[in-house]
């Protein structure tokens, strides 16, 4: 039974992992020879060819900017907002704390959809700016109610007791007792948010028409996805030698675009791990 | 102020005073943590209920110039247009069919993987497996249609030159609409089993370890012990998890579906979310998109409230 155990979660990580593996070896590797026979483990002819052809692509470098802005801003606003949220939600002397509870909690559920949306940011002349991406999802509800927990159940009353008879206001206790605890929450929310931030394309897709403030992913749906006649039928024939080359070209760089664009979830996934598996612990505590 | 609540409550009666009082004297206690709580209610305010608030013109005839108060209405217009469209019948199909089939993958599967991933005897290859197997549930949407169109390519795809290998024929795929739902679905699973069975794992690690000491006792074999007593101690989060999967039901991950239309398979892979984008945004329909959206957040919210009231007539846990 062991056995049998071990070798079907050999397979399942195997067939969770291969993609993954594949794209990075497919970036590595030589364009042609990855055309002309596309299986690959590790790279064929290890070059970084594909690479030099990314760093030469001036979308990928303002789409990178731009998403640096929008995750470093929009997590920035996301913590500060969910905070001011989640901690006077989680203290029971909250005078109409079920009230404020059903009102946030209420649009877990239910929306004006994307047209309503569109049309009040448009309203508020934010359309095709920065803040019509980091402003609209401020808070998520979800975060909010993980870190509501945490307060709860992590800092004891008597602390909060005991700087209120010392004389604390109740901001001075969020600043100078609660944060100073709340580290490991706000690590995971920092990073929920900005993952959420980092992927998002939708938004940008809808709201934003000027080029320039394209974020990354976006850029990354117009080289991976529009191109889509010869992702669906294939192509053809190649018309000529030249012709298969650049096919192959652009396909080595779309492995080497995917690489680079999630460069930053592998710098600090690692990091983060340790912090991810007690942000579970907690979250699972309030299911 | 609570002098001006006693002077106001005066001609009350000592009752109503007493409780009106109380009520500012509450209020004042809490009033730094009002304070804190303003910019989140303005922001829920603002991009929450104001386009709520919008939902209104799904019954008008919106024009940006008179905006969401002003337009004509025109009752039921929009959704009667909507429900005799030719495209009515295949958008409900595609909605339903590819949430239920999700649905019905997605909830067994990260139960299956956390069950699978406990009986390892191995510690570190354990951890390992779970710390690799949740790294798809980071990469964006648009990622994962990439590699989706990667694999699946006719002519440079893995699949494809696996298939021609094996002696069948190269399958365009996303150009058939038959294959839609099975991508769409096992993309799902693949980028989310590996997180959602983090969660199953954290519940099993707090099931108290003298019910399998006793079962032990009594002889019961691995599968005995998963079927009696890891899957009934798992039962309320399992509940609650589905509860919240099926309010997400219409929903069903547009923005990868957005990515991976085209018009060759938009029998199957048109469904209610993208045609709202597709109405409202592309065209500028805007009150007939609204209409669309409205009819799908009420049958979402209407499946959540059944959800919920079901998992109490079973005595579980629920949502409220």
């Amino acid at each position: 039974m062991d056995a049998v155990n071990l070798a079907l979660c050999f397979l399942i990580f195997g067939l969770i992992v291969y993609p993954l593996v594949f794209v990075v070896s497919a970036s590595f590797s030589d364009s042609i020879k990855m055309y002309q026979d596309p299986i690959v483990f590790l790279p064929r002819a290890f070059n970084v060819e594909s690479y030099v052809h990314v760093f030469n692509y001036p979308d990928v470098w303002r789409g990178y900017r731009n998403s640096i802005l929008y995750t470093a801003l929009g997590t920035a606003i996301n913590l500060v907002m969910t905070t001011l949220a989640a901690y006077p939600l989680s203290r029971r002397r909250l005078y109409g704390r079920s009230v404020f509870m059903v009102f946030f909690v209420f649009t877990m559920f239910f929306s004006g959809g994307i047209i309503p949306q569109y049309l009040v940011n448009r309203t508020l002349g934010i359309l095709d700016t920065v803040w019509v991406i980091v402003l609209p999802m401020a808070i998520v509800v979800f975060n909010m109610i993980v870190m509501m927990t945490y307060f709860q159940t992590t800092i004891p009353h008597e602390l909060e007791e005991s700087a209120s008879i010392d004389g604390c206001s109740d901001f001075g206790i969020l600043l100078r007792v609660v944060l100073p605890l709340s580290v490991p929450i706000v690590a995971v929310l920092a990073l929920f948010y900005g993952v959420m931030h980092w992927n998002q394309y939708f938004q940008a897709l809808i709201y934003l028409s000027n080029h320039d403030l394209y974020p990354l992913q976006l850029v990354l749906r117009n080289i991976l996805i529009l191109d889509q006649i010869s992702e669906i039928f294939g192509i053809a024939q190649a018309y000529d030698e030249r012709y298969a080359e650049r096919i192959a070209r652009r396909e080595g760089l779309k492995y080497a675009i995917v690489v680079v664009s999630c460069l930053p979830l592998l710098i600090i996934y690692p990091a983060l791990n340790k912090y991810l598996k007690k942000g579970i612990m907690i979250g699972s505590l309030k299911g | 102020m609570a002098e001006q609540a006693s002077r106001q409550g005066a001609g009350l009666g000592p009752h109503k005073k007493r409780g009106f009082a109380r009520v500012i004297r509450n209020m004042k206690k809490s009033s730094a943590l009002y304070v804190m709580l303003l910019l989140p209610v303005v922001y829920f305010l603002i991009w929450h209920y104001w386009p709520m608030y919008g939902l209104i013109i799904a019954f008008k005839d919106y024009r940006v110039t008179m905006g969401f108060l002003d337009s004509p209405w025109v009752g039921f217009e929009h959704f009667e247009r909507f429900f005799n469209s030719f495209r009515f019948w295949r958008l409900i199909e595609n909605t339903v069919g590819i949430s239920v089939y999700g649905l019905i993958v997605g909830i067994p599967a990260p139960i299956i993987l956390a069950l699978m991933f406990n009986e390892l005897r191995q510690r570190r290859l354990k951890s390992f497996f779970q710390t690799v197997s949740y790294a798809p549930n980071f990469i964006s949407v648009v990622v994962v249609a990439g590699i989706i169109l990667f694999f699946l390519n006719p002519s440079t795809g893995v699949v494809n030159t696996v298939l021609e290998k094996l002696g069948f024929e190269r399958i365009a795929f996303l150009a058939e609409p038959k294959y839609f739902w099975h991508i769409i679905v096992w993309s799902d699973i693949w980028q989310t089993v590996g997180w959602g069975s983090l969660i199953y794992f954290a519940a099993i690690q707090s099931i108290p370890a003298e019910q399998y000491e006793a079962a032990f006792i009594d002889g019961a074999s691995k599968l005995q012990k998963i079927w009696h007593i890891t899957l009934p101690n798992l039962l309320p989060t399992i509940v609650i998890l589905s509860i919240l999967a099926m309010s997400q039901i219409m929903n069903v991950g547009f923005e990868k579906i957005l990515l991976l239309q085209n018009p060759s398979n938009l029998e199957r892979s048109q469904v209610i979310q993208t045609y709202v984008y597709e109405a409202g945004i592309l065209q500028g329909q805007h009150s007939f998109a609204t209409a669309v959206g409205l009819f799908n957040n009420v049958i979402n919210f209407i499946l959540l409230i059944v959800a919920n009231q079901l998992a109490k007539k079973a005595g579980q846990a629920s949502l409220w």
